[in-house]
């Protein structure tokens, strides 16, 4: 629904009760990250824990959600367990267009659920059921049963929890959808903490669509430029999986908790290998037609006489690099096997994938003991990081339970912070150098995603500490605005500024068609001014030793120059949160 | 006269660009509900994708149940609608063995009109515009 203001269904749990709240301020904002920093202002509490039930747990969409292709994604943002500070976290599958069927631009939940509960939501509906007899129960079976209780399949959204999330673990996901998560920094366990063990999202509702003939021109224009050209081959081709070949070829790729950064059989995990023996189809996101979501699947000899079964496990660059390289797990099906694995743990993969590559060297030096780590970790052993996933989701014992928290959080009591791989939270993929390394350290949400630092590096542009700063400004800028739409950051080659304005202004959204600039720029503030009240210091940021052994393609990492970068972007970003923050108030 | 079929859904990705294309052409509608070809998966996306989609009866069992003459049969099988006829009884809709009629909240009914706009926004080549069943012709819309 095309509409000046913001429709928010707030929800508190306590009660099982909802009230619409329209709220202004369409034209400064937009929606998605925007909304979601706004709403945060609105409903946060920025002093008090992040698992006080009245802490809000948001999910925003855009003004284009739904109207064009690929404007499929959902923001989510909370006080998260991982710092105590403003997060976000992104995610597709049926969510945006579920919210948007629901008619609504904005979810936000508060309180807690006096027991396991799901909250059902729709255009026409909301209620919370008891759902005690799912506590416990592993993410995908808990999918199954959602998807029998509740009516609408296909133009629906179901997120759930799986255990971590239960126990609270920092690294708990939301999954979407099946294939599909708000993974990072500890979502899950917020709805954990709630009470909350799935939300089901029923996209009921329709709208009418503005006439005349250039909406559906310019609709029709943006589709063919997605599926037409090759600006998106890569995503549906191989998807993000070719840059495990690529990454290890220029020797970038985070290998065995980045003990190196190449290795002759990340052959066995490449994007290629997954394609010609695991990948059973693609999927995409609700009114994405690129789809991007590649599927594989794990077989598994059960008993004898031939007894099989199958699941389905969606892959992409990320959970291969961390389940595969980083823990030196490199068969193709093994991999295949651990994300299914801590797919059922409810577990967000990339954290857990290095938390667990941290604690096999730690377990190699001696610095923790098999007391701890229950089993005996070692890189390369599937079957134990399996045993070792579940352990960790159940928080089977005050190692686990602390790891939950973050890698850095067991390092500063056991000892090992020098080869922790955090950059903020656990690292992402790439080992491309210093540009990347300032820009997830430091990044709003220590994301690949923040800006385009590990491409920036893979440029070859000699040391140059204001280019880069001002290019990570820019370009988290241009992906802010992206991100309020809100669209999937794949679709940035298609959606520059004159694209974007021309499609708010096709659907009636004049003022934010011409004032695009001015609301990235004003997200872009909000979200840092969020951040850094709920008590983020990007002064006291730190790298850990690790990354300046880092040898890449370049060389070893150029410590001083790091240093530099990281000073200078600090600046960036208190400049940032401090600038025009009385007039933009 | 052609209609529409879907023959290879078994490509079938998922993202509704079928049925929000009837819904935007057709229908001059943001919706994945107000469409003569709805996805929905079948027990979960785990198991794939299938349309709901008028297969073209003919005779339609939709056409001989409607009390108003609403419905009529279309040459090359399916219907054609003349909404200002409908009394909103949906008649049509149980009548329907495979599901393909939507519904709204006052029960006005979105049916195919097989007139193929949806197929060039399959990304999966899923969908076919095709199969003279009667030798040719024009497509009709429906009446809205």
């Amino acid at each position: 629904m095309i509409r000046d203001h913001f429709r928010v269904l707030v929800v508190d749990l306590a009660k099982g009760r909802g009230t619409i709240a329209n709220l202004e301020g369409r034209d400064a904002v937009a929606g998605g990250s925007g909304l979601a920093a706004m709403l945060f202002d609105r409903y946060g509490l920025p002093d008090q824990p992040w698992d006080d039930p009245a802490q809000p747990l948001i999910f925003t969409i855009g003004p284009l959600t739904g109207y064009f292709p690929l404007m499929s994604k959902t923001v989510c943002a909370f006080k998260s367990p991982y710092h105590d500070q403003y997060a976000e976290s992104h995610a597709g599958g049926r969510s945006a267009l579920s919210l948007r069927f629901a008619d609504l631009d904005a979810l936000v939940i508060r309180g807690k659920a006096p027991v396991p509960s799901c909250l059902s939501i729709g255009s026409r509906r909301l209620d919370l059921r008891d759902v005690h007899f799912l506590w416990g129960t592993d993410l995908l079976r808990t999918g199954k049963m959602l998807r029998r209780m509740y009516k609408g399949a296909g133009h629906r959204s179901i997120f759930r929890i799986g255990p971590a999330g239960e126990n609270r673990s920092a690294m708990a996901c939301i999954n979407v959808d099946t294939y599909r998560h708000f993974g990072r920094l500890g979502s899950g366990a917020v709805m954990g903490a709630k009470n909350l063990k799935g939300i089901v999202i029923l996209g009921d509702g329709s709208f009418p669509l503005p006439g005349g003939k250039e909406y559906s021109r310019l609709f029709a224009e943006v589709h063919r430029k997605m599926t037409d050209t090759d600006m998106m081959e890569k995503y549906h081709n191989l998807g993000t999986p070719i840059n495990m070949a690529v990454l290890n070829g220029i020797r970038a790729l985070p290998i065995q908790n980045l003990q190196k950064t190449t290795d002759s059989e990340i052959e066995n995990i490449s994007g290629e290998t997954f394609a010609r023996d695991t990948l059973l189809r693609n999927a995409a996101c609700a009114g994405c037609p690129v789809g991007c979501i590649h599927i594989g699947y794990v077989r598994e000899r059960f008993m004898g006489e031939n007894r099989y079964l199958y699941r389905q496990v969606s892959y992409d660059h990320e959970p291969i690099f961390a389940a595969g390289a980083m823990l030196h797990v490199t068969n193709a099906f093994s991999v295949l096997a651990l994300l299914d694995t801590v797919e059922k743990e409810g577990l967000d993969v990339m954290s857990a994938g290095v938390a667990l590559a941290w604690a096999t060297e730690a377990l190699e030096k001696g610095i923790i003991s098999p007391k701890e780590t229950i089993v005996p970790l070692k890189f390369g052993d599937e079957a134990i990081y399996r045993e070792a996933v579940h352990h960790l989701g159940a928080a089977s014992n005050d190692f686990y339970r602390l790891l939950g928290q973050g890698t850095l959080k067991a390092a500063e009591h056991y000892g090992g912070a020098d080869f922790a791989c955090v950059l903020g939270q656990e690292m992402a993929g790439y080992a491309t150098g210093e540009v990347f390394y300032i820009s997830q350290a430091l990044g709003l949400r220590h994301s690949h995603l923040d800006a385009g630092g590990y491409s920036y590096d893979q440029k070859d542009t000699p040391p140059d500490i204001e280019g880069a700063v001002q290019f990570l400004v820019d370009d988290e800028r241009a992906r802010v605005l992206l991100t309020s739409m809100v669209s999937c950051l794949f679709a940035r080659g298609v959606y520059g500024n004159q694209v974007l304005s021309d499609c708010l202004r096709s659907v009636g959204y004049l003022n934010l068609a011409d004032g695009i600039d001015s609301v990235s720029r004003h997200a872009q503030k909000l979200r840092w001014r969020t951040r850094l009240r709920t008590g983020f210091d990007p002064r006291t940021v730190t790298i850990p030793k690790r990354f300046l052994e880092v040898e890449t393609w370049k060389g070893r990492t150029d410590s001083a120059y790091l240093h530099k970068l990281k000073d200078a972007y600090v600046d960036a970003i208190l400049a940032l949160a401090r600038d025009g923050s009385e007039a933009d108030r | 006269m052609k209609i529409l079929t879907a023959p290879r859904m078994e490509r079938c990705i998922g993202c509704h660009s079928c049925s929000l294309a009837c819904a935007r052409l057709v229908h001059k509608s943001l919706s994945w509900d107000l469409a003569g070809i709805r996805i929905s998966s079948s027990g979960g996306l785990s198991t794939g994708f299938e349309a709901r989609t008028c297969l073209a009866c003919q005779p339609a069992p939709c056409a001989a149940v409607c009390p108003t003459n609403a419905y009529s049969q279309r040459k090359g099988g399916g219907v054609v609608v003349k909404k200002s006829l409908c009394i909103r009884c949906g008649e049509c809709a149980r009548a329907c063995p495979v599901d393909a009629i939507f519904l709204d909240q006052t029960s006005e009914p979105f049916v195919c009109i097989h007139c193929g706009r949806c197929v060039s926004f399959c990304p999966h080549d899923c969908l076919e515009f095709t199969g003279a069943r009667d030798g040719g012709g024009d497509t009709e819309e429906e009446e809205s």
